[in-house]
């Protein structure tokens, strides 16, 4: 182990990390939308809709990333004619926006069910209840079913953002130069694959490390019904007064 | 607990078995890219095929050893030797300095031309050069001008490289800040984004672009620009070995040396590339 190497290496790979971060959330925000959408289609009770979203999350939990983002960009790439006449194109052609459209899809399937899980989760009194005190339509969902959903879904939420940061390494394949592209790249210059790939797992395990405590912090401000309240100084003095 | 000592007993006793045949029959294990054609690629039925497949089994035959030639991606190839995965690379691997810090050369078994592959009706198929060749090692200043006449019409395009080649060093070294440069893992990838219009021109070695210009949709497509060799670009194509192997580098450099000379690596040549690559001496 040579830690000048590392060192250098480290820094080098450091400026795939932008990359990186800019795949993952950008995919992730637009995947969580998506995916919002896709479990409300779920629970909506409309066959159609229900069917449609069933369909996909089968077709893109099911199927490898990798697979994904070589149709989308190999396969479409072989229909330029007819994405040029539609106007597609100018997105097509870049590999940035195909590796944002792949994860995204991908991402949405996973976040869907764990949306549901989520929603599906809120206990009935609670939902009652809030009936009870008037509450009806988005009023409910937004005051009650929403925050208890999300409470609930975080923890699978923070292992699917995880699962994403790692998930851009596959970028890669369509020339897209992220912390594991770089890294092949430094592999083919100097072939000292092992130090290489020590550093790029340690930048991967940083940015978990660092989503995890984020999720982590989220997650104690959402709940404060399960902390024990702020312990009260009995206020002595007021008696004597 | 008996049954797993019976057990352990007995993978124990047939990887000893294996062990000892291997050593007995002498295999060579030679790795190669599969993704390369001609030079080598998977055939139909998953088979490998190619000048090198053909040229390795005659090399092997002259060397009275048995051979197997197994695929293994690009950007692992050196790493894995050297990790004793196999024992030699024919992968249309050029001899460069740069690799020879890390692995040993046979003698170059082949020297072939580069150039850019680029649409017919683009820009770029007016390039100089073309038809021209140039040695970066002796004739550096010549070899550097058609570089910058090139360089004059790369500007602002996009140049598609296969990662980890001296290609990819060559575009990084001269072209970096003029054209865009992509770099993809197999040569297959960046012709298809160049047929997809991804990218302008493809910067490869001008036998793997033959290779592809063969194929029906790329019939509008054209080899252009100045052959440059030598320097970066290293000299010629030669069998990667590890350093501590020296009598296999004898071996393979004896029976490269007998192919060359009984006219076998001109004829496999003519065979997959259409024009004679062997080395002259």
């Amino acid at each position: 182990m040579d830690f000048e190497f590392m060192q250098d290496t480290f820094l080098r790979l450091l400026s795939g990390v932008p990359l990186t971060l800019n795949l993952a959330f950008t995919s992730v925000a637009f995947g969580a939308v998506f995916a919002m959408l896709l479990a409300l289609m779920r629970m909506s009770g409309v066959k159609v809709l229900d069917w449609f979203a069933r369909a996909y999350v089968f077709v893109f939990r099911g199927s490898p990333l990798l697979v994904q983002i070589f149709l989308i960009y190999y396969g479409l790439g072989q229909f330029r004619p007819t994405l040029q006449e539609w106007g597609l194109w100018t997105f097509f052609r870049e590999p940035y926006w195909c590796a944002i459209l792949a994860l995204t899809l991908n991402t949405a399937a996973y976040a869907s069910e764990i949306i549901r899980g989520g929603l599906q989760s809120v206990p009935h009194q609670q939902v009652e209840a809030a009936r009870a005190c008037g509450m009806s339509g988005f009023l409910l969902f937004r005051r009650i079913v929403f925050p208890i959903a999300v409470r609930q879904a975080l923890p699978a939420y923070g292992s699917e953002l995880i699962l994403m940061v790692k998930a851009t390494s596959l970028a890669s394949i369509i020339t897209m130069m992220e912390v594991t592209g770089i890294a092949a790249k430094l592999i083919s210059q100097t072939f000292r694959a092992v130090e290489v790939f020590v550093v790029a797992g340690v930048i991967y395990l940083i940015l978990n490390f660092t989503i995890t405590r984020i999720i982590m912090a989220i997650e104690w401000w959402l709940s404060p019904h399960l902390r024990r309240p702020p312990a009260v100084k009995p206020a002595l003095e007021a008696v004597h007064v | 607990m008996k049954f797993f000592k019976t057990v352990s007993l007995a993978l124990v006793g047939s990887a000893l078995a294996i062990g000892g045949a291997a050593a007995q029959g002498k295999t060579v294990k030679i790795a190669t890219e599969g993704a390369y054609a001609p030079w080598n690629f998977t055939g139909a039925g998953g088979k490998l095929d190619g000048f090198e497949i053909d040229l390795a089994n005659d090399l092997c035959a002259r060397m009275k050893v048995k051979c197997e030639i197994v695929a293994q991606d690009w950007d692992g190839i050196i790493p894995a030797l050297n990790a004793k995965k196999y024992d030699a690379i024919m992968a249309g691997m050029s001899i460069t300095e740069e690799r020879k810090k890390t692995i040993d050369f046979s003698a170059a078994y082949a020297n072939g031309p580069n150039g850019f592959l680029v649409a017919k009706s683009s820009p770029l198929a007016k390039m100089p050069g073309t038809g021209q060749a140039f040695n970066l090692t002796n004739q550096q200043a010549d070899a550097e001008k058609a570089i910058e006449a090139t360089k004059a019409l790369l500007k602002g395009k996009t140049v598609g490289v296969q990662g980890s080649t001296i290609h990819a060093n060559f575009a990084d070294k001269y072209l970096k800040g003029t054209a865009e440069i992509r770099e993809y893992k197999t040569t297959e990838a960046h012709d298809l984004d160049l047929a997809a219009g991804r990218i302008d021109a493809v910067l490869a070695d001008a036998t793997s672009i033959m290779g592809t210009l063969e194929k029906p949709e790329f019939k509008d497509y054209a080899l252009v620009g100045p052959s440059i060799t030598g320097g970066m670009l290293g000299a010629g194509v030669g069998v990667g070995l590890r350093k501590q192997d020296q009598d296999l580098k004898k071996a393979f450099n004896e029976a490269i040396d007998a192919a060359i000379k009984d006219g076998t690596v001109k004829k496999l040549s003519m065979k997959w590339f259409k024009v004679d690559i062997s080395p002259k001496s």
